[in-house]
């Protein structure tokens, strides 16, 4: 469950001071598959940075699972990014020279799990996200782009997390790779009930979420329920 | 994170750049290993000339006529013409109260010609019979000379080993003469070689009666030296004392015509010579231990700088500032733990090729290993902490948009 009221974020650039997030607010519950959709400068980045707890607001307060993030330092911040939030990038960012499997369970590595214990998870995500038992030891330099977003997806579901974002993951990919990744993130949302919240700029991309939350301009213009797919071809 | 994952991404950091890492470790290398031959080339180096100090006596203290003062030397009217130590002052030396033996000596140079034709010019050694056993001298072949024979003039001569094969070569000279100033002497016995001391050691030496000496070669009835061995070494201080007292009230004069040197001062001089010598060269290798932290500080920034977005991705999937600084401060440690463990073994092989080649009997000591183990570690904390911090501050929204 997540519960934004008010959040303003506000960056000092010499003596100017730039708005990036004005008074935004919304709701999410456990199991929703929501996309944050935006043009560039639209300050959607600045919003997932601190959905993603990378960040605090400036003011305004950020509940996530009944915990108020909005005041924490940096160390407890990556103490609720590790057990609370996975995330999947647009470039990636798996750790070169390193095995699929190795990759997929890095999170476990600072939730302090037993080496057991994290093998057996990260083969669990891994077969979630759709990955075959083939590649478990190859590096990320031997896997197609599909693949290596498929082993971020893995990544980021490894420590069962109340939320995954998925920060324009299919910006690297070309349409058909990005459509399997799509699928693969209905599927855990259908199936496995994770809460995913998709942030992207392009409106093909957007449509595969159940509900679409617009941002322009620092400000939530939209918020469009279970019909977004209707609401947005309707346009 | 636990230590394992911790050296599990160390040992996979620096395998991933070898020759990065290898050279980087050579600095450290070289630094240790200098330090560490260094140490043993001096401790190697104490240990021979103490070696052969005490091989001449430790328990020994030589009175010479005129004075010695500190930092002024000997002062030339006290000693070359001052014949201030003589027959009656021996009495009273042996008299003193832990005085064992009292050998007066009257040494000169001169040539001496064997009659093998060959001549070398060298310390001619005036003794009596207690000469040998103050000086802890040994015979390699033949006898020291009797009371006798001392007492009668005798032209008896104990070569010293180096004289002895300068003068005779492979023929054993037991039995052959030697000439020295016009007097012929009988070689009646070789001492042993005690190495070391080059100058005026017992090596470079013919021993002749003390008497002989006087009134047959030189025509001196003084002394240039008396020889007293003590009986306690604990207490050479007080019987050195006792003697100048005596001596001083023996000769009637305020002021000592004449200085004792123990043994145990040339000791401790050249002790302290030889530490401030080693100091001297291991902070020189020092110094080359800071260029090699330096390099170590070098490589740990540009591995900072280019993992920026890995550091950034684990911080966004939960690593805590202490859980990157730990990565990369454990990763400059192993750098120079290797390399100082590498540059220890380096170290012992050289100084064990040096005492291998006869060069100097070196030895490596366990103080020096700790103290190379101690610094390389803490090169790697001093060195590492900086671009460790610098990692550990990084925020991760920045460093995963870095290109």
């Amino acid at each position: 469950m997540i519960e934004i009221k008010n959040i303003t974020k506000t960056y000092r650039t010499g003596d100017v001071d730039f708005q990036a997030l004005k008074n935004v607010g919304f709701t999410i519950k456990d199991g929703e598959f929501v996309a944050i959709m935006g043009p560039s400068g639209s300050g959607k980045s600045t919003l997932m940075h601190i959905l993603g707890a990378l960040d605090t607001a400036t003011s305004g307060t950020y509940f996530l699972d009944g915990r108020d993030l909005s005041k924490l330092s940096d160390d407890e911040l990556a103490e609720i990014r590790c057990d609370k939030i996975g995330f999947v990038f647009q470039s990636f960012n798996l750790l070169p020279r390193t095995t699929v499997l190795r990759n997929a369970m890095l999170p476990l590595v600072y939730a302090q799990v037993s080496h057991e214990e994290r093998d057996k998870r990260a083969r669990e995500a891994l077969f979630s996200a759709g990955l075959d038992e083939g590649h478990f030891y190859h590096k990320s330099n031997q896997l197609s782009g599909g693949q290596i977003q498929r082993v971020a997806i893995a990544r980021a579901l490894v420590n069962n997390p109340s939320l995954i974002l998925a920060d324009e993951p299919t910006g690297n990919l070309d349409t058909k790779t990005g459509e399997i990744v799509l699928g693969t993130f209905q599927r855990l949302n259908e199936e496995q009930g994770k809460t995913i919240i998709l942030i992207t700029h392009e409106r093909e991309v957007a449509e595969h979420a159940d509900r679409i939350i617009f941002i322009r301009d620092g400000e939530v213009v939209e918020d469009h329920g279970q019909h977004a797919k209707r609401i947005i071809n309707r346009k | 994170m636990k230590y394992r994952d911790i050296l599990e991404e160390t040992s996979s950091a620096l395998l991933a750049n070898k020759v990065r890492s290898g050279l980087t470790m050579l600095g450290i290398i070289i630094g240790i290993g200098s330090v560490i031959a260094m140490l043993a080339i001096g401790q190697g180096a104490k240990q021979n000339i103490q070696g052969s100090i005490e091989g001449l006596g430790s328990n020994l203290l030589t009175i010479m006529p005129g004075v010695i003062q500190a930092g002024r030397g000997i002062v030339s009217s006290g000693r070359g013409s001052a014949e201030t130590l003589k027959n009656e002052d021996l009495p009273v030396i042996e008299k003193v109260e832990g005085v064992a033996i009292v050998s007066p000596e009257l040494s000169r140079r001169f040539q001496v010609v064997a009659d093998t034709g060959n001549n070398t010019n060298t310390t001619i050694m005036g003794a009596e019979v207690k000469y040998a056993e103050v000086h802890n001298l040994i015979l390699a072949n033949g006898n020291f000379f009797s009371a006798e024979q001392v007492r009668g003039l005798g032209r008896q001569a104990i070569l010293g080993a180096t004289v002895a094969s300068d003068l005779f070569g492979e023929i054993d000279p037991i039995g052959r003469k030697v000439r020295i100033n016009g007097s012929v002497f009988r070689v009646i016995g070789v001492l042993q070689a005690k190495g070391g001391f080059g100058f005026s050691g017992p090596d470079d030496m013919v021993i002749i009666p003390l008497p002989t000496m006087q009134k047959v070669v030189s025509g001196l009835d003084n002394f240039s030296s008396v020889s007293v061995s003590v009986v306690d070494k604990e207490a050479m201080a007080q019987v050195q004392t006792q003697i100048t007292d005596d001596l001083m009230i023996k000769h009637r004069v305020k002021e000592a015509d004449f200085s004792i040197i123990s043994q145990q001062d040339i000791l401790d001089t050249m002790s302290t010579v030889i530490n401030t010598f080693t100091m001297f060269l291991a902070s020189i290798a020092g110094i080359s231990l800071v260029v090699g932290g330096i390099g170590i500080m070098n490589m740990m920034l540009t591995t900072v700088t280019e993992r920026t977005r890995e550091i950034g991705l684990r911080k966004a999937i939960g690593a805590k500032r202490r859980d990157i600084s730990l990565q990369f401060l454990i990763e400059a440690i192993a750098l120079t733990f290797i390399g100082g463990a590498i540059g220890i073994f380096l170290g012992w092989l050289v100084s064990f090729l040096v005492t291998y080649f006869g060069v100097l009997q070196t030895s490596v000591s366990w103080y020096s290993i700790l103290l190379a183990f101690g610094v390389s570690a803490l090169i790697g904390i001093i060195f590492g902490y900086y671009p460790a911090r610098r990692a550990s501050a990084m925020n991760p929204i920045d460093a995963l948009r870095y290109e």
